[in-house]
């Protein structure tokens, strides 16, 4: 997956996760937390989600990477390149 | 000489009272609309269809989940808890409270459910399933989805309530558990205004039906309005549904103080145990716990206008229900007799509250509901004031007794009285 198919992936969840959020203003380089109303179990979400849909196991010290869409989709850029 | 009804001995502050109705039935998304469908005789049964199970029926309801509720809140959450807080809300909003500020440490939730964690757990299997069985897989969401105080919690969180909630688990007999609790607790000083009721998110678990149709206790019928036939000589069992029904409940002190319209008095309650059997009803313990309900309120049977019956359209439970009437009612000539889940199916925990709150209706129109799809009455259930297929107008209507039983065992009768200042 190409960094801009993975930022559309993580829209997609975030999208289900927040339902009542507007999306289309997402500013990649600001935390998820500054911009919409996410809270520890969504951030399990995001991790349960990417491990069905595209069983990406992500360890727990780990989860820092997910602050932000820029810091995202870094860090799974190397994990989901074969997908 | 009937002895007036001990409620008016007692000071305002022990007297308690139904101030406000919000309800989610298969027949209705409020009480006018019900009521309304109770009247013309329109079930709110309908074809469904479930997983493993397949091809079946249920009461269904089609009340606006979002009403009250974020589509982010409603995703978290249960079945259970969007009915709660629909129902809720819809109570608050009709007690007609100053809700914005009313102290909110002071409100009690107490919802009645048969039972809760079945369809979250099932979804849960079902999906990891796909993942062979590999547990990473298994939500996060599962234990606060599946505590039994869930759907009373998510009412709290939804309302910003921080009084005491919990559920009452009572079987079949949950909503009147809830009422009562709800009573307890106010006569107790533990709230100022109970939230109190009970839901059902049963039809939402393939192991209700297809537990009650091994048991051969699963109605059936080509004509999904005509399944739910109580004291029919062709009743073939129950028809699952689910709703809602929670009342706001105050001291009458509170209520006269800010000019309430009050909707009813909870003049008796009962409730006790068969201790005989897992799933098979007992006469004589349903008898004693309508009786023992009567004596708490200081009336006689005479004086019961509307008895709502519990009976789920089996073999065994209608008459053995009608057997305790018969026993505790068959000198009464004034009282009449109707079953709710004739129209509606059974809506497990919130059965009790909903069907009670079906018959409220009575209180100011005057009009006994019937029972409908009685198309040859079982003699093992007839009843001299039984009201079928057409209801029935009565003079007026100052008491309504109403039953709910569940499996071990569990029996609760509940009288409530038209309320006059």
């Amino acid at each position: 997956m190409a960094p801009t198919d993975i930022r559309e992936a993580i829209l997609d969840i975030l999208g289900d996760i927040a339902p009542d959020d507007n999306l289309d203003d997402l500013k990649d380089d600001v935390a998820f937390r500054e911009q919409l109303e996410l809270d520890s179990m969504d951030f399990l979400d995001i991790v349960m989600e990417l491990r069905k849909r595209y069983r990406i196991q992500i360890p727990e010290e780990d989860y820092q990477q997910l602050a932000s869409m820029q810091s995202t989709v870094n860090y799974l850029s190397p994990m989901m390149a074969g997908i | 000489m009937i002895a007036p009804a001990k409620n008016r001995t007692l000071p305002d502050h022990d007297r308690i009272v139904i101030t406000g109705i919000g309800l989610a039935s298969p027949n209705g998304n409020n009480l006018a609309e019900m009521r309304e469908n109770l009247l013309n005789g329109r079930s709110g049964v309908s074809d469904y269809e479930i997983r493993y199970v397949g091809k079946t029926l249920a009461g269904i309801c089609d009340f606006d989940e979002r009403k009250y509720q974020p589509r982010k809140e409603r995703r978290r959450g249960t079945r259970a808890g969007s009915v709660g807080i629909y129902c809720a809300n819809e109570a608050v909003v009709d007690s007609g409270i100053d809700w914005k500020n009313f102290d909110r440490t002071r409100v009690g939730i107490y919802i009645g459910v048969t039972e809760h964690g079945n369809v979250e757990t099932e979804n849960e299997v079902y999906e990891l399933k796909g993942f062979d069985y590999d547990t990473a897989y298994w939500s996060h969401h599962h234990n606060p989805r599946t505590v039994a105080n869930n759907p009373a919690g998510e009412i709290a969180l939804n309302m910003d309530i921080t009084g005491p909630h919990y559920t009452i688990g009572a079987a079949c007999a949950a909503g009147n558990a809830g009422l009562i609790q709800g009573s307890q607790m106010l006569r107790l000083d533990e709230c100022d205004l109970a939230i109190a009721g009970g839901v059902s998110e049963s039809i939402h678990t393939f192991g209700i039906f297809a537990s009650f149709a091994s048991q051969g206790a699963l109605a059936s019928n080509e004509d999904p309005t005509k399944a739910s036939r109580p004291f029919d000589v062709n009743r073939n069992g129950i028809v699952v549904a689910e709703g809602g029904c929670l009342y706001v409940m105050e001291r009458l002190s509170d209520a006269r103080r800010r000019g309430a319209k009050i909707l009813g008095e909870l003049v008796g309650y009962h409730m006790n145990t068969d201790a005989t059997d897992f799933v098979l009803p007992n006469a004589e313990r349903q008898a004693q716990c309508m009786q023992r309900a009567l004596d708490r309120a200081g009336l006689v049977a005479e004086q019961i206008d509307i008895v709502s019956t519990h009976a789920t359209g089996t073999d065994s439970g209608d008459s053995q229900e009608c057997a305790a009437l018969r026993q505790v009612f068959g000198k009464s000539e004034k009282t009449f007799f109707n079953n709710t889940k004739s129209f509606i199916g059974h809506a497990m925990g919130a059965a009790g509250a909903l069907e009670l709150a079906g018959n409220l209706g009575a209180f100011t129109d005057g009009v006994c509901h019937a029972t409908i799809n009685v198309d040859d009455l079982d003699e093992a259930c007839r009843l001299n004031g039984l009201v079928i297929n057409q209801p029935r107008e009565l003079r007026q209507v100052q008491y309504i007794l109403n039953n709910s039983f569940g499996m071990l065992g569990i029996n609760s009768a509940v009288i409530i009285e038209r309320f006059s200042s």
